[in-house]
């Protein structure tokens, strides 16, 4: 009852905060998208008139309102780089996105669950200090470098994978999958270094409780071990970590989607940056807040699933 | 009053002063980190003595010899303008660390004193704080700094401003925790007995007591807001051109992907330590701090 109340009050409430917060930024900004839509030659009275039609003539806090209003009944107004729906242009950008974020999310789990705790069982070994190595690099080393770096090796010099471009699912699952490896991986390297100090950390503690210890005396192997109690006791920091990691892994897509053409919404969101297409803007802020506030919400409900003790408390 | 005052500022501050030297002992024990520290100095140095150490003028174009290898002439080599690729990223290693430098001191002027605020009167104040911070923390951080640039417009000021505004909730969540574990000792009491100011004490007690763990975390940032601002200047969100940082080299290198390759090195991996450096420093200095609590 009170998760329910919590998805009903908080996570609209955060949202309206965010919102207004850059609502009234675009609002406070310099230079009038009046004057500039208008064009060089227009009047005064012209450069009135659209900004009556643009509704920019009346005060922030009502504007805001009737914003969040259309908002909320998926209606997120016109472009005005691209005279387009807004919501129309958002929801053709969401499937490229949709299937990198998913992909990467998925190489990282991975990635992070084996290295992680094959690093906690051989605590001191190289291998132990490979993947403390493997993680320290991945966090310092930028998203796009990595990307570049594949690119060079994988499409320019070996020739395997292309190096730019999306292929939805639905006309080739094949040139879907070759288009997104190379990105995926790039955009997985950040959360996969991460996710494995945190693996291994929680793996590490596990491994030195009593039922372990237990486990261990009735003669139950490591994988056993590892698979009965490890995986799913080490599950709920990790799974905490990984909802935090979502938004990143949203904002990584902007400059993953860069260095591989994907037409996504992170290049929606440059685009419009660079054309001041604040319509857009709002509208792309908008929908990834509401998307980070439901996972993190789902995220909450997971740790019930994980470990019933949670969802009592 | 005047006499109370300067003897409550009189008291705390020997307690700094024994705390510090262990704390410094325990960090030159932490080997990586002193490490990390010594190569910072040296990007330091280079970035103050680009000027002096740059062979040629970083915008100045060659175009007879545009995308020559690395040679003897020019050690990195040169791009499509026959612009020196060397002394760009001496160059380049200047606007990186000024910018990361930018950002974290915005984060710092608008994190600390909020995170005082709401740290040490607690109530409404922390309560409509904190929510709002959790409400910026919730956004992507990448995402809502290229929103706030495309209000200011691009730019590398704008750009950090952007980071800035990004990060100081991380900075927030750091300085309110420490508050209020400072508001709990006995000299906070004290100054308040004998009458100080609210303002008085979180400036002059709080404060100093709360600097160590706010410069493990600012050290931390200034790697994460180098990777930022390379992130923004490689969209062509930051740093404009003809000036150069390693983001913006990075740029100019993905635009010339398919006919030469040398161009990524090197901006790449000097931002891939000086992160690194920058996180492991941060890391030193705050086991150094925990270890103290441990003993303590």
């Amino acid at each position: 009852m009170r998760i329910l109340a919590r998805f009903l009050v908080a996570v609209p409430l955060l949202f309206v905060v965010v919102s207004f917060g850059v609502f009234a930024l675009v609002g406070l900004a310099p230079g009038d998208p009046a004057v500039e839509l208008a064009g060089q030659d227009a009047t005064a009275e012209d450069v009135g008139r659209v900004r009556a039609e643009l509704g920019l003539d009346r005060p922030l806090l009502e504007r805001y309102v009737s914003w969040l209003g259309d908002a909320v009944t998926g209606d997120l107004g016109t472009s005005l780089a691209r005279r387009q729906d807004v919501t129309e242009l958002v929801v053709s950008r969401i499937p490229p996105t949709v299937s990198l974020a998913l992909f990467a999310l998925v190489l990282a789990m991975l990635a992070s669950a084996v290295l992680g705790t094959l690093a906690a069982l051989r605590q001191g070994s190289m291998l132990d200090r490979g993947v403390a190595l493997f993680s320290a690099a991945g966090i310092a080393l930028p998203q796009f470098w990595v990307g570049l770096l594949l690119v060079i090796v994988f499409a320019l010099n070996l020739g395997w994978l292309p190096a730019t471009g999306y292929v939805p699912f639905s006309e080739s699952p094949g040139e879907w999958f070759s288009h997104l490896v190379l990105p995926a991986i790039a955009l997985a390297w950040l959360p996969a270094a991460e996710l494995t100090r945190h693996v291994r950390s929680a793996t590490a503690e596990v491994l030195e409780r009593d039922y372990v210890l237990t486990a261990r005396a009735k003669g139950l192997l490591t994988p056993q071990i590892v698979l009965k109690h490890t995986v799913r006791n080490a599950g709920i920091p990790v799974v905490t970590v990984l909802g935090t990691r979502i938004a990143q892994l949203l904002g990584g897509t902007v400059v993953i989607e860069t260095v591989f053409g994907i037409r996504g919404l992170g290049s929606l969101t440059v685009d419009s940056v660079l054309a001041r297409d604040m319509p857009v803007i709002l509208g792309v802020v908008a929908f990834a807040t509401a998307v980070v506030l439901v996972i993190n919400f789902l995220v909450d409900l997971s740790y019930g699933v994980i470990d019933p003790r949670a969802a009592r408390a | 009053m005047t006499a109370v005052e300067s003897g409550g500022t009189a008291g705390p501050a020997p307690v700094v002063k024994r705390a510090r030297s262990p704390l410094l002992e325990r960090f030159l024990d932490e080997r990586l980190a002193v490490a990390a520290g010594l190569f910072l100095l040296l990007v330091v140095v280079v970035a103050v003595l680009a000027p002096v150490l740059a062979p040629t003028d970083p915008s100045e174009q060659d175009l007879v010899n545009s995308f020559q290898s690395p040679s003897s002439a020019h050690w990195l080599g040169t791009d499509e303008l026959g612009r020196d690729l060397f002394s760009r990223f001496l160059y380049g290693a200047r606007t990186s660390l000024l910018a990361a430098l930018e950002a974290v001191a915005i984060a710092l002027l608008i994190g600390l004193p909020l995170g005082l605020l709401a740290g040490y009167l607690g109530g409404l104040v922390d309560t409509v704080l904190s929510r709002v911070n959790d409400a910026v923390m919730s956004a992507p951080a990448l995402v809502l700094a290229i929103a706030v640039v495309a209000v200011l417009g691009p730019g590398l000021t704008n750009a950090m401003l952007a980071i800035g505004i990004v990060f100081a909730p991380s900075l927030f969540r750091i300085v309110r925790g420490a508050t209020l574990q400072v508001r709990a000792e006995t000299y906070i009491e004290a100054s308040r007995a004998i009458g100080c100011t609210p303002v008085r004490i979180m400036t002059r007690h709080v404060l100093r007591n709360i600097v160590p763990p706010v410069i493990a975390q600012v050290t931390i940032l200034l790697g994460v807001s180098m990777l930022a601002e390379a992130s923004l200047s490689f969209l062509g969100l930051g740093v404009r051109p003809p000036e150069a940082s390693w983001g913006s080299m990075l740029r100019e290198a993905f635009d010339q992907i398919y006919s030469v390759q040398y161009l990524v090195w090197a901006p790449g991996i000097a931002i891939g330590l000086t992160v690194l450096a920058f996180s492991q420093l941060g890391d030193g200095i705050r086991s150094a701090l925990s270890a103290g609590r441990r003993r303590s």
